[in-house]
């Protein structure tokens, strides 16, 4: 089982990423469970979400505690969150940042074993107009991990925006998919 | 039947809820808004406004009046629907006994969650089981699978009772939380679960009668035996609609309660709705650490199954009852069941309360783990007395 964690603030859409990472892996054929942190959400505020992929029906109704991947859509967050905290050995991190990886790095308590990094948020406001990272930020966790392809993403995508807002967001998702630098650390 | 496609999407606990409210072909839904059942009722307004659905839908200004438009639109012989959680439950609570007292199988979805003060939005499943002598029957979903499946089975032995019936399904926990449901075709729903045939028809002027009359001295114990009968007699029918439904669509519920791993067990942890999934996934942690454990879902909990309970108990030495619930000055409330049901039994297992998760306290694998070491001490030490242990209190 992969499991995931994203970190947002609330409005970037998190939770929303979260359910279409799960409706992307369901388009090839896994078993899949997204879920809000269960909490009070306010805009702004930081939000966690979780997505988790198996081969077989999943059971576990519990939060994620030991993350396979972390995704963080606002960078702010890596000052005031831990967002590596329990993230299993051989872990991935994947964060929205124009920083370079030193800097990325130099702010995670934990080193991961793969580190990718895009600018989802230049990219948002480029092809969406807005600065909501949650579908650009899809196409690096396709990038990095190779557990979805994109095209399953932007399919998920379209299911969730219709129309021209679905193109836009699923070339967002693109973009990002083509501009995320991966490190193997 | 077998073979057939289902419809496979990726749903919340509460839109599969919607979902099966629209596949039962409900006629009138009443429903007041609230954390977190509100998205059932939203998505069923959806389905109405894209035409999907052919409901006559009742805004009403409070859980009460939802319960009484729900009673009266039964009682003209319509199948209705509404869904409501905790503090809207409890607004209910006098209508509930309205519904089976008039013998209206209505159909609602609780999405358990914790009675305030202090105020919770998460789940607990005290709202429910507080409602437990209202004489409605009470289904509570693993996942939202069974929200889904529970829902349709609920419609269907609820007309056979009269009787109304609540499947339970967890706050957050199942009723946000996406997942993989199997939808089953409109056409296989019809065949499963015809159009209600009513008992009377309250438009037939050539049979006039009254519902909801004086019930005197002389009338009213025998009302509430009838009751007490149908709610007997709901044993026989729900295994028999589970049994039915899996032939149908591949998915049994023909016992009351799941049995998972339970053979050659030396002790199993008995529970409701979904801690049970988590439950399941530590029995197999703790099978590879040489635990002989096994794990016994609750599927109904009324009407109450004695008979598998007692089945169960014969072949295990304990039972870990995990409750996320409590009534206070007693116990938790499964507990309390379990030792009645087995009181006066040649079943003598050492039986154990857990209180558990309660406010939707996270309840994970190594919690259930913990359990186990503490419920194996106690079976090795022969102890006997009945405890009950606050599981996660933080102390000192």
């Amino acid at each position: 089982m992969i499991e995931v964690r994203f970190h947002g603030r609330g409005g970037q859409g998190a939770v929303t990423a979260a359910n279409i990472l799960a409706s992307s892996a369901f388009k090839e054929g896994k078993y899949v469970q997204a879920f809000p942190f269960f909490g009070v959400e306010r805009r702004g505020a930081p939000v966690t979400a979780f997505t988790r992929i198996d081969e077989r029906p999943i059971r576990i109704k519990t939060q994620i505690y030991e993350p396979d991947i972390v995704v963080v859509l606002d960078p702010s967050l890596l000052d005031t969150v831990d967002v590596t905290a329990g993230l299993k050995d051989g872990g991935t991190v994947i964060v929205n940042t124009e920083k370079s990886k030193e800097e990325i790095l130099s702010k995670l308590k934990k080193k991961p074993a793969k580190l990718a990094l895009v600018d989802a948020t230049t990219i948002a406001l480029e092809v969406l107009g807005l600065p909501i990272t949650n579908t650009s930020i899809l196409g690096a966790v396709a990038k990095a991990t190779g557990l979805v392809k994109l095209e399953s993403v932007q399919d998920a995508i379209k299911e969730v925006f219709s129309g021209s807002l679905g193109e836009k967001n699923a070339r967002a998702a693109e973009e990002a998919y083509n501009k995320t630098q991966v490190y193997e650390l | 039947m077998s073979g057939y496609e289902p419809i496979r999407k990726v749903i919340s606990g509460n839109y599969a809820a919607a979902y099966a409210a629209r596949d039962a072909r409900v006629q009138v839904v009443a429903a007041y808004p609230i954390t977190p059942q509100t998205s059932i009722i939203e998505k069923i307004a959806e389905f109405i406004a894209n035409g999907e659905a052919d409901i006559q839908y009742v805004p009403v200004e409070s859980e009460h009046s939802a319960m009484a438009a729900c009673i009266g639109a039964s009682a003209t012989g319509a199948r209705a629907f509404t869904a409501t959680s905790a503090q809207g439950l409890a607004l209910m609570h006098e209508m509930l006994h309205w519904a089976s007292g008039a013998r209206l199988p209505i159909v609602m979805v609780d999405v358990n969650r914790a009675m305030a003060p202090p105020w919770s939005v998460w789940d607990d499943q005290t709202d429910s089981l507080a409602q437990r002598d209202t004489g409605w029957m009470q289904f509570y979903a693993e996942n939202n699978q069974e929200v889904y499946d529970g829902v349709l089975m609920a419609f269907k032995v609820a007309e056979q009772v009269n009787l109304p019936a609540m499947v339970v399904e967890s706050a957050f926990i199942l009723s946000h939380t996406y997942d993989v449901v199997e939808m089953i075709p409109q056409k296989l729903v019809d065949e499963f679960l015809p159009p209600r045939e009513p008992l009377y028809d309250l438009a037939d002027f050539s049979r006039p009668f009254s519902v909801g009359a004086l019930g005197t001295p002389d009338d009213y114990y025998e009302f509430r035996y009838k009751i007490a009968r149908a709610m007997e007699d709901a044993v026989k029918v729900i295994r028999d609609v589970g049994k039915e439904f899996g032939e149908r669509f591949g998915r049994d519920y023909g016992s009351m309660i799941e049995l998972y791993r339970t053979e050659d067990a030396d002790f199993v942890f008995l529970g409701l709705g979904s801690l049970m999934g988590t439950v399941k996934q530590a029995v197999d942690v703790l099978r590879e650490e040489g635990y002989r454990v096994g794990a016994a879902k609750v599927r109904w909990f009324r009407p109450f199954p004695k008979r598998e309970l007692y089945e169960l108990a014969k072949t295990v030495d304990g039972i870990a009852v995990l409750d996320r619930n409590y009534s206070f000055g007693m116990e938790g409330i499964l507990f309390t069941e379990t030792k009645a049901a087995l009181y006066g039994t040649d079943a003598h297992p050492l039986v154990r309360n857990y209180i558990v998760g309660l406010g939707g306290r996270d309840f994970t694998v190594k919690d259930i783990r913990n359990v186990a070491s503490d419920m194996m001490k106690a079976m090795e030490g022969g102890e006997t007395s009945e405890e009950i242990l606050w599981y996660h209190l933080k102390r000192g």
